[in-house]
């Protein structure tokens, strides 16, 4: 019993260590983002600020457009929310319906899962050129809008509903639009909530695409507008590091508020 | 005629239904490969994006000049050395990790279990900014710490031999979370009857992990590996955000090459013939995976 006891202690050590090695980024960051700037040439660094400011947030938004970043962001998560829906309708019609070239569609989706980004980036580029669509929103939300996976993952949980379920329905006089939002997405809200996370996560996060397609500074996310603060205010640390924390916090808030399900999510899409 | 709107009027739903996503991903995916690989054998650049009349076709040349090009050759060997040393690191930590956080089910594992999984979720942009600053020659916490120990100050991101592996270990805090959970998953699925009766048989800790948990998590094992695999080969935001390849190439990867030659150079044709080199690349070691993996005994 003995050994047991010290194999525990051994493990949980281990556990805090590694986990406190993961953390250290994130306390850096928090740490420094309130700083004041005669602060970060201190040596030993400080991990607290002896003197605490709220100045580096706010020059976020005045000395930065932080608020038109921040608009934007949001424009594109509402947009990949609509994508979501999209994913879930295809998803649905795959699952429940029979129809010609059904397989055929189903394999050419699964199809794009296997092609790298690096291989489309160019010619979508182009394609959004030939469209007119350079340094517009549409051309920023438009390639990623749907994803395979999300339709795969869709089509498997829509699988198991019953049919009988939605012929009563459809006995009953109901539409198919109104049979697939009233009755098919009450029935799958805990896949739907874990994409929803996952959506809103990429969505925030997003930062290649956006840089390629805008031009205009009125355009860019919170991500393309941290790359560029990166590059004009190299120095200030402290700006930087609010910049930076105004991106994670809100995604880490929201991640710990939902993890369980997150986690469990994919541990139920592992096994299916 | 008839027969056509018939048909039509009973499938009609599930066409709309799927009409969106499929336009959507042949206009995006399946075209853009198409294309991809016509402009490969062309010279399509600036000029030719203006007027399409202007684009040239060059044959295998791009495919031919690429294998020449130094930065491309240095390029391949980066990648290879990302791969060679970032995916046994990934899978071994993501695995430690793993069990670790499933030796217990108090609240302690459980908070631990968000802690390693965040890194994964930051956005990476916001990753570049804070590792910079640790990895700072001056006022960064890294050095900071190797003068703890009388170590000299490494210029982390400047010497063209530590960059890549200052890039390396930051793509392995950011890779550990997704990995461990899946591992994590495949843990909770052995029967705890198996430990038992090894238990009753007189097994200890370590043959317990020798002999039955590693080799039941094979297949998670085999899954963590090859996407990681994957995702290494296409490594791309790290040196992107933090080094953008140098100093002097060092920390160039493959992808990062595509997109200089794409976006920074708008040499579209010769960029396009790279990422099929890409592609090739990764079907060849997924093929070469898979076949590794038949060869092992099944349990």
């Amino acid at each position: 019993m003995a050994v047991k006891k010290i194999e525990k202690g051994v493990m949980v050590t281990l556990l805090i260590l590694g986990g406190i090695l993961m953390m250290v980024p994130f306390i850096w960051m928090l740490g420094s983002s309130f700083k004041p700037e005669n602060e970060f040439t201190v040596i030993p660094p400080t991990i607290i600020p002896h003197h605490p400011t709220w100045n580096n947030y706010s020059r976020l938004f005045t000395e930065m457009d932080f608020f038109v970043y921040l608009k934007n962001t949001l424009i594109i998560v509402i947009c990949s929310f609509v994508g979501l829906f999209l994913n879930a309708l295809a998803g649905y019609a795959f699952a429940k319906f029979h129809f010609p070239g059904k397989n055929g569609f189903f394999y050419l989706i699964l199809a794009t899962m296997m092609i790298p980004g690096q291989v489309t980036m160019i010619p979508t580029y182009l394609i959004i050129n030939k469209m007119g669509l350079v340094n517009t929103m549409a051309g920023i939300v438009l390639p990623g809008l749907v994803g395979a996976f999300g339709i795969f993952l869709f089509r498997q949980f829509m699988a198991t509903i019953p049919t009988d379920l939605i012929e009563a329905a459809r006995l009953d006089g109901s539409g198919e639009f109104r049979i697939f939002f009233t009755l098919i997405l009450p029935v799958v809200k805990p896949v739907f909530a874990v994409q929803a996370i996952l959506t809103f996560i990429g969505a925030w996060n997003s930062f290649l695409w956006p840089l390629i397609i805008a031009n205009d500074e009125k355009l860019y996310t919170l991500s393309v507008g941290l790359s560029l603060l990166k590059g004009q205010y190299g120095t200030e640390f402290g700006l930087q590091m609010a910049g930076a924390a105004f991106m994670v916090v809100p995604i880490i808030i929201i991640f710990t508020f939902f993890q369980k399900h997150i986690i469990e999510g994919y541990t139920i899409s592992g096994m299916k | 005629m008839r027969e056509f709107a018939k048909q039509w009027n009973k499938n009609k739903y599930p066409y709309l239904f799927i009409a969106p996503a499929v336009l959507l991903l042949v206009v995006f995916s399946i075209v853009p490969i198409i294309i991809a690989l016509v402009i490969s054998f062309t010279n399509m650049d600036l000029i030719g994006l203006a007027d399409y009349s202007n684009i040239r076709g060059v044959g295998f040349d791009n495919y031919i000049n690429i294998f020449k090009d130094p930065v491309f050759l240095k390029a391949l060997f980066n990648t290879l050395i990302y791969v060679v040393v970032g995916v046994p690191l990934v899978v071994i930590c993501a695995m430690a990790v793993a069990l670790l956080l499933n030796y217990g089910t108090s609240w302690l594992f459980k908070t631990f279990r968000v802690i390693y999984y965040m890194p994964s979720i930051t956005n990476i942009v916001a990753v570049a900014v804070v590792w910079g600053y640790l990895y700072n020659g001056s006022y960064g916490l890294f050095n900071y710490i190797l003068s703890w120990f009388g170590l000299p100050a490494q210029q982390w991101l400047q010497d063209p031999a530590l960059a890549k592996y200052s890039l390396i270990l930051l793509a392995l805090w950011k890779a550990i979370g997704l990995n461990m959970i899946i591992f994590l998953a495949a843990l909770q699925g052995i029967p705890r009857s198996y430990y038992e009766a090894a238990e009753i048989d007189g097994a200890t800790g370590w043959k317990k992990l020798r002999y039955i948990t590693i080799p039941l998590l094979s297949f998670a094992t085999f899954f963590v590996t090859i996407t990681t695999l994957i995702g290494w080969i296409q490594f791309f935001e790290e040196p992107f955000v933090m080094t953008k390849g140098g100093p002097l190439n060092a920390t160039m990867s493959l992808a990062l090459f595509i997109y200089n030659n794409g976006f920074k150079l708008s040499n579209f044709g010769y960029a396009a013939s790279g990422s099929f080199v890409l592609f090739v690349i990764i079907i060849l070691a997924t093929i070469v995976q898979f076949a590794v993996r038949r060869k092992e005994v099944e349990y």
